[in-house]
């Protein structure tokens, strides 16, 4: 064991992996963090806390995963490159393993352009690449990006996002490979509504033999609305929504509920393309729909390790 | 080149409002190049300053001259006089222009005309697009060519990130992703296995984040000047592989 984190056991185990994600509040608030966290705890295998997600400033990261590891919720925590450099980020890793934070998933971060602080000025002094290395050196080798020695144990459960329709998509099989060789335990990938596209690129994963390296969680996004549907198909980068699903979303009486029949499909669909281990709900703003989702989908009750 | 664009007439109006006999010092290379502060542009300026000041009731001298050079004492002492007896020199050069005007004439005001931006390229004719950031350690021999530190939001190394959509970025949706540009110049090349590499945390103490840096040739010094002087050179970098 690397870290012996819930998720690392559940996964180590063979077993299909459950993850969701809690966002943090814009403020000081915990009842929505506790909310959140009491209603997924039981129906997933561990819970992502998003760092400032799409560069807008919330409750920070590490503050969340305590908030969840207080009600029992095992916490992943997500860390940017945005906002910190070397010595902030491996300081906050040494922190967050102090607390019993041991999931952590590394992102380059989206830029503060897109986020409600534009005229920030940007860090970014490792990428995602680059952090993953860091951190399995400092579990692997207790070693810091200097090369000095860190005191004590550092068991991290090291975790990557990869977006397999983004571009060049010819490269990003290769670049999977660049976390995989770097050291991500497990990936969580951009939302998958392509089942066949998604496939496709899973053949790649298993060829390489990438998914006997590192766990492939694949992302799902429940919609609930036509809107919400088109707007992941038309603007956001790496998601490759088929025209069929916002035909569904468009021609359907109740949106929430054909949202849900879609997302159920896609978990039973995305379940069976080999080397997949497990799934990654990002239901944001819709977070007490995983619940309904995990038991529709039969992935409770989850397993106990 | 570096490139800059002029700062708006009610910006230099506001700029300029403590003093009343001004000279417009036009820069002859970078920012003529650009459009931005060459000759040209100094007599625009004044003519648009004088009529503003017409206008407005103010009684103002507004002098004109350009010089090859402002980021060189040899040239700026071409325009010494002027400078000297002006109350204040609106420099149409770059920063560096503005910073040497301050730093040959201790008593002058010198005040910037223009917002300088990057060291770039005129793509196509009245547009220009950055291609360097001067990180003192220069990684385009493993891109293709490409800068990825200039030329990517997130100045990435491993990169493509997921907003790379098109060939577009994300943050910019309407310039290309720099590491889309070195995906296709190195599939161009026949070299994409260089990407397959891994490529550490940069050494970023060679660009600004090491401090303002003093770069030295020592070939180069007259002997006399160089045994009494404490100058030392900032540029020298860490030994090769071992990343900080």
């Amino acid at each position: 064991m690397k870290s012996g984190t819930n998720l690392e056991k559940v996964l180590a185990a063979g077993n299909f992996a459950v993850t969701a994600e809690v966002g943090p509040p814009k403020g000081t608030g915990i009842a929505g963090v506790q909310k959140k966290g009491a209603a997924l705890r039981t129906c997933c295998d561990a819970l992502n806390v998003t760092d400032n997600q799409t560069a807008i400033v919330r409750m920070s990261s590490i503050a969340g995963c305590i908030l969840l590891k207080q009600l029992g919720a095992e916490p992943v925590m997500q860390m940017v490159c945005r906002d910190r450099n070397r010595i902030a980020l491996q300081s906050d890793v040494l922190g967050a393993v102090a607390l019993g934070i041991n999931n952590i998933l590394c992102l380059t971060g989206d830029h503060q352009k897109l986020g409600n602080h534009p005229t920030a000025k940007s860090v970014f002094d490792l990428d995602s690449i680059q952090l993953i290395d860091v951190l399995r050196r400092m579990r692997d080798e207790k070693k810091f990006i200097n090369g000095e020695d860190i005191s004590g144990e550092v068991p991290l459960y090291i975790g990557a996002a990869e977006s397999p329709f983004a571009d060049p998509y010819e490269f990003r099989i290769i670049r999977l490979g660049k976390k995989v060789k770097a050291g991500a335990d497990f990936i969580q990938t951009q939302g998958i509504f392509d089942v066949k596209k998604f496939a496709a690129w899973m053949e790649q994963v298993v060829a390489r033999g990438l998914d006997k390296k590192t766990h492939i969680l694949a992302g799902v996004i429940p919609v609930r609305s036509a809107g919400m549907m088109r707007y992941m198909k038309d603007h956001v980068p790496g998601i490759d929504v088929p025209g069929e699903l916002v035909a569904r979303m468009e021609k359907a009486k109740d949106a929430k509920e054909e949202g849900l029949q879609i997302t159920l499909e896609l978990i039973e669909q995305v379940r069976k393309v080999p080397g997949v281990h497990g799934v990654h709900i990002m239901a944001v703003g819709w977070e007490d729909i995983v619940p309904v989702l995990t038991q529709k989908a039969g992935l409770l009750p989850r397993p106990t390790v | 080149m570096i490139t800059g664009k002029q700062k708006s007439l009610s910006d230099i109006r506001e700029i300029l409002a403590p003093y009343h006999k001004v000279l417009v010092l036009g820069c002859g290379t970078c920012t003529t190049i650009c459009f931005a502060g060459g000759e040209r542009e100094v007599a625009i300026l004044a003519s648009a300053l004088r009529l503003s000041d017409k206008k407005n009731g103010i009684e103002r001298q507004i002098d004109e001259f350009t010089i090859q050079r402002q980021c060189e004492w040899e040239f700026l002492d071409e325009a010494a006089d002027k400078i000297k007896s002006a109350e204040a020199t609106l420099s149409l050069a770059c920063g560096v222009g503005v910073q040497g005007i301050a730093e040959r004439f201790p008593k002058a005001v010198s005040l910037p005309g223009v917002d300088t931006y990057f060291k770039g390229i005129p793509q196509e004719m009245g547009v220009w697009s950055s291609r360097c950031l001067g990180c003192g350690d220069c990684v385009l021999a493993l891109t293709g060519g490409v800068c990825p530190i200039t030329r990517c939001a997130k100045s990435m190394l491993n990169g493509p990130c997921g907003g790379s959509s098109k060939g577009r970025c994300e943050v910019l949706p309407d310039r290309p992703c720099g590491w889309q540009l070195i995906y296709d110049r190195l599939a161009n090349l026949g070299k994409l296995d260089t990407l397959e590499e891994i490529r550490p945390p940069k050494d970023w103490s060679t660009s600004h984040s090491g401090g303002p840096h003093t770069l030295v040739r020592p070939d180069l010094r007259l002997p006399a000047v160089a045994a009494a002087s404490k100058i030392t050179d900032t540029t020298i970098k860490e030994e090769k592989g071992k990343g900080h």
